[in-house]
């Protein structure tokens, strides 16, 4: 094989990881977020939120 | 007083909604500069020469090195985290290696994927069980095991202490794996950039190099602090389940 199949290869695979990682991490925090709304919906709010200071994670 | 003051600003800083206020102004920046970075990165990678030893698979190693500085840089971060979880017990600390550990088993993968893909055409293997490969093997072994066991325990906190004392024993891989390959006899070559007697390679291939390493470093730091959102947002929403199921248990 040429040096340019392991080249491609190489990038691609990189890429394909970094894709990857960028995606589940992007829908996580969309999926996190729209499950935070839901619950403020539907009237459970954070204690904190309420009063105004600072909170834990 | 003064010092008191500052302790008490650097705590407001590392207070989690701070964080994510001040975090969710800082990303859009963050992701512009590492995606800049890649564009010029990339540019070099392919419109510098090839090597006249390696010829054009020096390419592999714009990513292949960067690559592998990331996978120990990011179990540095952790273990600085660590140290934060066990000292301070700061809960962001936790947040931050929990998230760092697939972050940084990604990095290691693409490192140790382009190795090999290296090494076929150069030295006629994909793989050999040196001091180097060997070490770079583990760490990825240490991220995996780092991750099912933040995923096996259900107290967030429990599990950020066991792991904590995990990494900081296993950051004992972190100079193995740097100085493998003067300590043993490996097929990997030495260092040939961070060295005492400044680098040894060509600025031909130098700047590359480090405009990739930048890219890596800035994407790192992006995805890491998405990831750290995601967690604080997990947290929040099992948080205020468990409060809501409270409040309908009081009520019935």
């Amino acid at each position: 094989m040429s040096h340019g199949f392991y080249i491609a290869v190489s990038y691609g695979i990189s890429a394909l990881i970094v894709a990857v990682m960028l995606g589940w991490i992007w829908l996580d925090g969309r999926a996190r977020q729209r499950e935070l709304a839901e619950l403020e919906a539907s009237g459970i709010r954070r204690r904190s939120s309420t009063s105004g200071t600072g909170d834990s994670a | 007083m003064t010092q008191s003051l500052a302790i008490t600003k650097f705590s407001d800083l590392a207070n989690p909604t701070r964080f994510l206020n001040l975090s969710g102004r800082i990303l859009p920046w963050l992701g512009c500069l590492t995606a800049a970075l890649f564009v010029a990165g990339l540019y070099l990678s392919f419109t510098t020469e090839g090597d006249y030893q390696q010829g054009e698979t020096v390419r592999i190693m714009y990513v292949h090195v960067p690559a592998a500085w990331l996978s120990m840089m990011c179990y540095s971060v952790m273990a600085l985290s660590a140290i934060g979880t066990l000292v301070w017990r700061h809960p962001l600390a936790d947040v931050s290696h929990k998230a760092a550990a697939p972050l940084g088993a990604a990095f290691t993968l693409i490192a140790l994927a382009t190795g090999s893909l290296w090494g076929k055409p150069m030295w006629g293997t994909w793989w050999v069980w040196d001091a180097r490969l060997t070490s770079v093997f583990v760490l990825f072994l240490m991220y995996l095991g780092l991750i099912a066991l933040n995923r096996a325990m259900d107290d967030p906190s429990k599990a950020a202490r066991v792991s904590a004392v995990l990494i900081l024993v296993g950051f004992v891989n972190i100079p193995i794996i740097k100085f493998s390959v003067e300590w043993w006899n490996t097929l990997h070559q030495p260092a040939s950039v961070v060295r005492l007697d400044g680098p040894t390679i060509d600025p031909e291939f130098l700047i590359p190099l480090l405009v990739m390493a930048f890219a890596f470093t800035f994407l790192f730091f992006t995805l890491h602090l998405m990831a750290m959102r995601n967690e604080i947002w997990r947290r929040r929403v099992t948080a205020q389940r468990r409060m809501a199921a409270r409040m309908a248990s009081r009520e019935s």
